[in-house]
C-alpha cells in the first residue's frame, strides 16, 4: 500500500510535469491568462463601471457577485457543518476531558492579558479599515472578516474561551453568520424589486439619495463586502470555539 | 545546465506546485493518521493556490521589445491619477501593466473556503476520535470490523 501510493503519486507528478512543457513560461505577457478579454475587460472597465480602483474588489463583488455570495454560503455552511457534527449539550458524554490542556498559573496572564488587551482594539479598527478601503487598495470583506475573526482568536487564546464567548454568544454567532448572508442576498433581492437583475447594484440609484449607477454600483459593492465580513468573522469564530472545546463550548484551552 | 536553462528555469512555478501538490497527495493516499491527511489536503490546496496566482503574473516577459519586471504586472489597483481619468474613457488604461485581477478573486475565496473546509475536516475527525478512540485509520478499520453494530448507532 504505502509502495503502491509512493508510486502512484510519482507518476501523477511525472504526468504533470511533462505537460509543464507545453505551459506558458513563468510571467509571461502573452500568455492565454495574461492575453485574454477577460483581464483586459476587468482592468479596462472597473473605474468606468463601478468608480473602484481596486479591480479585484470589482471583480469579487459585481462581476462576479454570484460566484462570491455561494462562496460567502458555502462559509456559512461549513459554521452549521461543525454545529451539526461536534456540539455536544450537556458534558456526560464527554470521556476525554484533557485537563493538562489547560493552562495553569496566574503567572502568564498578567503579560499575556495586557498585550491582548492593547492589540485586540488596533487588530479591530484595523480589520475595519482592511474592509471599508478594499475599493482602493488590497483588502475587502473576506480579508477584514478573517482579521475580526482573528482578534476573537487571540482573545480565547490569551484569557480563555469563556471570556469571548461572553462578548460573542453562541446563538449570537450564528445569527451573525447567517446575517451576512442575508445581507448579501438582500442586496441582490432588493436590486431585483427595483427592477434590475439580481445583483445588478445600478438599481439601487433609486434608493441611495444623490447617487448616479456608478457610484450605486460602488456603495453595492460595500455593503456586500459588509454582509461577507460578518459572515467570515463569525463562522471563524464558531469554528475555533466548537473545535477547542470539542463541542462543548465550556472551558476550552 | 541546457535542460536547467530550457526546461525548468522559465516553468519554476510549475515545477515548484507540482512538489508542493504530489506531497500533499502523498500524505493524503499513504498516512494513516486522520490529522496528517488533512494536513495533507492543507498542503494540496496550498499548491493550487500558488499555480494559480502564479498565471496570473505578468512581468512583461517575451515582449517583443519589452525589459521584464520594468512597468508590468503590479497589483490591479488603477494608480490615482490614473483612475479619474479612466472613469470617463476606459482606453486610457493598458491592462498590461497589472497582474492579472481573476486568479486573485479566485483564490481569495478559495483560500477563505479552504480554511472552512478544513474545520469540517477537523470537526469530522474529532467525532471520530470521540466515538472510536482514535484517529489511526487501520485501527478504527478494525473496531468498525470488530464491532458492526457501531457504525448504526450515534
Amino acid at each position: 500500500m504505502r509502495f503502491l501510493g509512493l508510486f502512484a503519486v510519482l507518476v501523477t507528478g511525472a504526468l504533470l510535469l511533462y505537460g509543464v512543457k507545453d505551459f506558458p513560461h513563468y510571467g509571461a505577457a502573452d500568455s492565454p491568462a495574461n492575453e485574454g478579454v477577460v483581464p483586459r475587460y476587468y482592468m479596462e472597465n472597473t473605474m468606468k463601471d463601478a468608480r473602484v480602483p481596486n479591480a479585484v474588489t470589482t471583480t469579487l463583488a459585481d462581476y462576479r457577485g454570484y460566484d462570491t455570495m455561494f462562496e460567502t454560503s458555502v462559509v456559512f455552511t461549513a459554521g452549521v457543518a461543525i454545529f451539526a457534527i461536534l456540539r455536544v449539550f450537556g458534558g456526560d458524554r464527554n470521556r476525554h476531558h484533557p485537563d493538562s490542556l489547560r493552562i495553569r498559573g496566574d503567572q502568564f496572564r498578567i503579560i499575556v492579558g495586557t498585550t491582548s488587551r492593547l492589540l485586540i482594539a488596533p487588530i479591530q479598527l484595523f480589520a475595519l479599515y482592511v474592509l471599508a478601503h478594499g475599493h482602493h487598495s488590497p483588502g475587502g470583506g473576506f480579508q477584514g472578516g478573517v482579521i475580526i475573526g482573528a482578534s476573537f482568536l487571540l482573545l480565547s487564546v490569551a484569557r480563555n474561551l469563556g471570556e469571548s464567548l461572553t462578548r460573542l454568544p453562541e446563538h449570537r454567532f450564528f445569527t451573525l453568520g447567517a446575517t451576512g448572508v442575508l445581507i448579501y442576498a438582500g442586496i441582490g433581492l432588493l436590486c431585483l424589486l427595483l427592477g434590475h437583475h439580481f445583483l445588478d447594484y445600478r438599481a439601487l440609484q433609486h434608493v441611495l439619495p444623490g447617487v448616479g449607477p456608478e457610484m450605486a454600483r460602488s456603495h453595492g459593492i460595500l455593503g456586500v463586502e459588509i454582509g461577507v465580513a460578518i459572515t467570515v468573522s463569525s463562522i471563524m469564530f464558531a469554528i475555533y470555539a466548537n473545535l477547542s472545546t470539542r463541542g462543548e463550548l465550556k472551558k476550552g484551552l | 545546465m541546457h535542460f536547467l536553462n530550457e526546461h525548468i528555469i522559465p516553468f519554476f512555478n510549475y515545477w515548484i506546485y507540482v512538489i508542493i501538490m504530489m506531497l500533499g497527495l502523498h500524505a493524503m493516499i499513504v498516512k494513516r493518521n486522520l490529522i496528517k491527511k488533512l494536513i495533507g489536503m492543507s498542503i494540496f490546496s496550498t499548491a493550487i493556490i500558488l499555480f494559480y496566482v502564479s498565471i496570473g503574473v505578468n512581468n512583461g516577459g517575451d515582449i517583443q521589445g519589452g525589459k521584464p519586471g520594468e512597468t508590468h504586472g503590479t497589483i490591479p489597483v488603477i494608480e490615482h491619477e490614473l483612475a479619474l481619468e479612466a472613469s470617463h474613457d476606459p482606453t486610457k488604461i493598458d491592462f498590461r501593466r497589472y497582474a492579472n485581477p481573476l486568479p486573485h478573486v479566485l483564490m481569495l475565496t478559495a483560500i477563505v473556503v479552504g480554511v472552512a473546509t478544513l474545520g469540517v475536516g477537523l470537526a469530522v475527525t474529532q467525532r471520530i476520535y470521540r466515538d472510536y478512540d482514535s484517529i489511526e485509520e487501520d485501527e478504527i478499520l478494525a473496531k468498525i470490523a470488530a464491532a458492526p453494530s457501531r457504525q448504526t448507532d450515534d
